[in-house]
């Protein structure tokens, strides 16, 4: 399984694989804000928070068709399902790679980002928290979409409008824990259902991900 | 002799023959008299006026919106245990049907929402649930329409239904801790005191009766054909083989 992730992580680095293309992606979003609600500083401030999640959706949903699909098209997602490994552990390890190369870049530039927009001084700290907590759930719900588009020929619409929906607690919570934080209040509640999420979609996801590749590839 | 029996396509569609015309007459008569009686015969309500009439319409569909997405889960689960066709199809004629009670639900709550609230659109958890909810029934649809074998379709937008289900309760609990709510509370709730007058709850039980029957003769259309189309499938397949 380790060799498994190396491989992925290999391959996403190596041959334009897309690794900073969400990151990029993510400037550009944040870049493209303030040109369209105004340069104020108070106005970007108190929308930050969203943009910046809403920011990272977009990019994690730009890279989930990937997940897949090349494996899906050369072959060798047949050889992961024949291999000795379970399948659901094969679509853990690949959630786990997507993460690392879409999910913890944008953690890490999230700050950056964030004095963009003039997000508060005391934010900074959640709008990490949040989306360290989060972005794993992005990932995982992903493999369940590209799961069951795999085997479509254009399956990248379908795939946004399914995975879609199935972000919308994930960035509900993610974004009212970092304004909360902005705005000093008391940030357990959400912070708690945050990585409950978290924790029951790494938990779950991966066996209805699997099932449905396994539909897929019947 | 078990339910399963009806599982047969044969038997479901002789039995369904005999069943449909006694639905569709049915949920004529309920939905005729209820929403006439609703409309007509019912005194405006103080603080609502004439508008309190959407209710007949708005309350049953929301209803419908909610249950047909249950009643999806559990021919998609039947499916995915026990294999029987017809439990699929039933699922997949059901889809439709539960977009549009969604969308009837969400434009008669904005017609109800500009008079009494002053807005057409509110980011209430309500609304925003069944907005959400939407979404999920078009994605439904659209996996169902994309996938071509008719059996890995089947599988897979019942997979979705099950997880979508899950994701769709908690969209409404996410959606409720994010905002609070401009919606009033649960009106039909069995404590009596925040039960609505009688007056208005009689004619409105028979809409909602009137809704599930015309939902039942939809489905059961709707199934009827998916099953014909499928046969129809099957013979030009044979006669191309020949």
């Amino acid at each position: 399984m380790i060799a498994l992730l190396m491989r992925d992580l290999r391959l996403a680095v190596r041959a334009g694989g897309g690794f900073g293309l969400g990151l990029a992606f993510f400037l550009i979003v944040v870049t493209l804000v303030p040109f369209g609600v105004g340069p104020e500083g108070k106005i970007l401030a108190r929308i930050a928070p969203g943009i910046l999640w809403v920011g990272a959706l977009l990019a994690c949903l730009l890279s989930l068709d990937r997940i897949f699909a090349l494996d899906y098209e050369d072959g060798s997602l047949d050889l992961l399902v024949t291999a000795p490994v379970p399948l659901e552990g094969v679509v853990s390890i690949k959630a786990l790679a997507h993460w690392i190369t879409t999910g913890l870049p944008l953690v890490v530039a999230a700050p950056v980002f964030g004095i963009l927009l003039h997000l508060p001084q005391g934010a900074h700290v959640w709008m990490v928290i949040s989306l360290l907590l989060g972005t794993p759930a992005l990932s995982v719900l992903g493999t369940f979409g590209a799961a069951l588009t795999v085997g479509l020929k254009r399956g990248g619409l379908l795939l946004s409008l399914l995975v879609l929906p199935f972000y919308v607690p994930t960035l509900i919570f993610g974004a009212e824990l970092v304004r909360r934080g902005a705005e000093g209040m008391n940030t357990e509640t959400p912070l708690l259902m945050l990585a409950g999420i978290t924790a029951a979609t790494v938990a779950l996801v991966p066996f209805a991900s699997a099932a449905a590749i396994r539909v897929n590839l019947r | 002799m078990s339910i399963w029996e009806y599982a047969n396509p044969v038997k479901f569609m002789k039995t369904t023959d005999k069943i449909l015309p006694w639905t569709v007459g049915v949920a004529a008569i309920t939905l005729i008299v209820g929403l006439v009686w609703g409309y007509f015969f019912v005194p405006a309500a103080e603080n609502f006026g004439g508008s309190v009439k959407v209710i007949y319409v708005h309350v049953p569909a929301a209803m419908m919106a909610i249950n047909i997405w249950v009643m999806m889960v559990v021919t998609s689960l039947i499916w995915l245990i026990r294999r029987h066709h017809v439990s699929a199809l039933a699922a997949k004629a059901a889809a439709p049907i539960g977009a549009v009670m969604t969308l009837i639900a969400l434009i008669t709550g904005a017609v109800w929402g500009q008079p009494m609230w002053g807005t057409w659109w509110e980011w209430d958890p309500r609304l925003t649930s069944f907005l959400i909810l939407f979404l999920f029934y078009l994605g439904y649809i659209a996996l169902w329409a994309a996938v071509e074998n008719p059996d890995t379709a089947a599988d897979l937008t019942g997979v979705l239904s099950l997880v979508g289900g899950v994701f769709a309760v908690l969209s409404r609990y996410a959606a409720n801790f994010w905002n609070q709510g401009l919606h009033q509370g649960a009106t039909l709730s069995m404590d009596s005191e925040q039960h609505i007058a009688d007056v208005y709850w009689f004619p409105l039980l028979l809409c909602m009766a009137g809704f599930i029957f015309f939902f039942l003769a939809l489905v059961l259309i709707r199934t009827r054909t998916e099953v014909r189309a499928r046969r129809l499938g099957a013979i030009q397949q044979r006669e191309r083989m020949a």
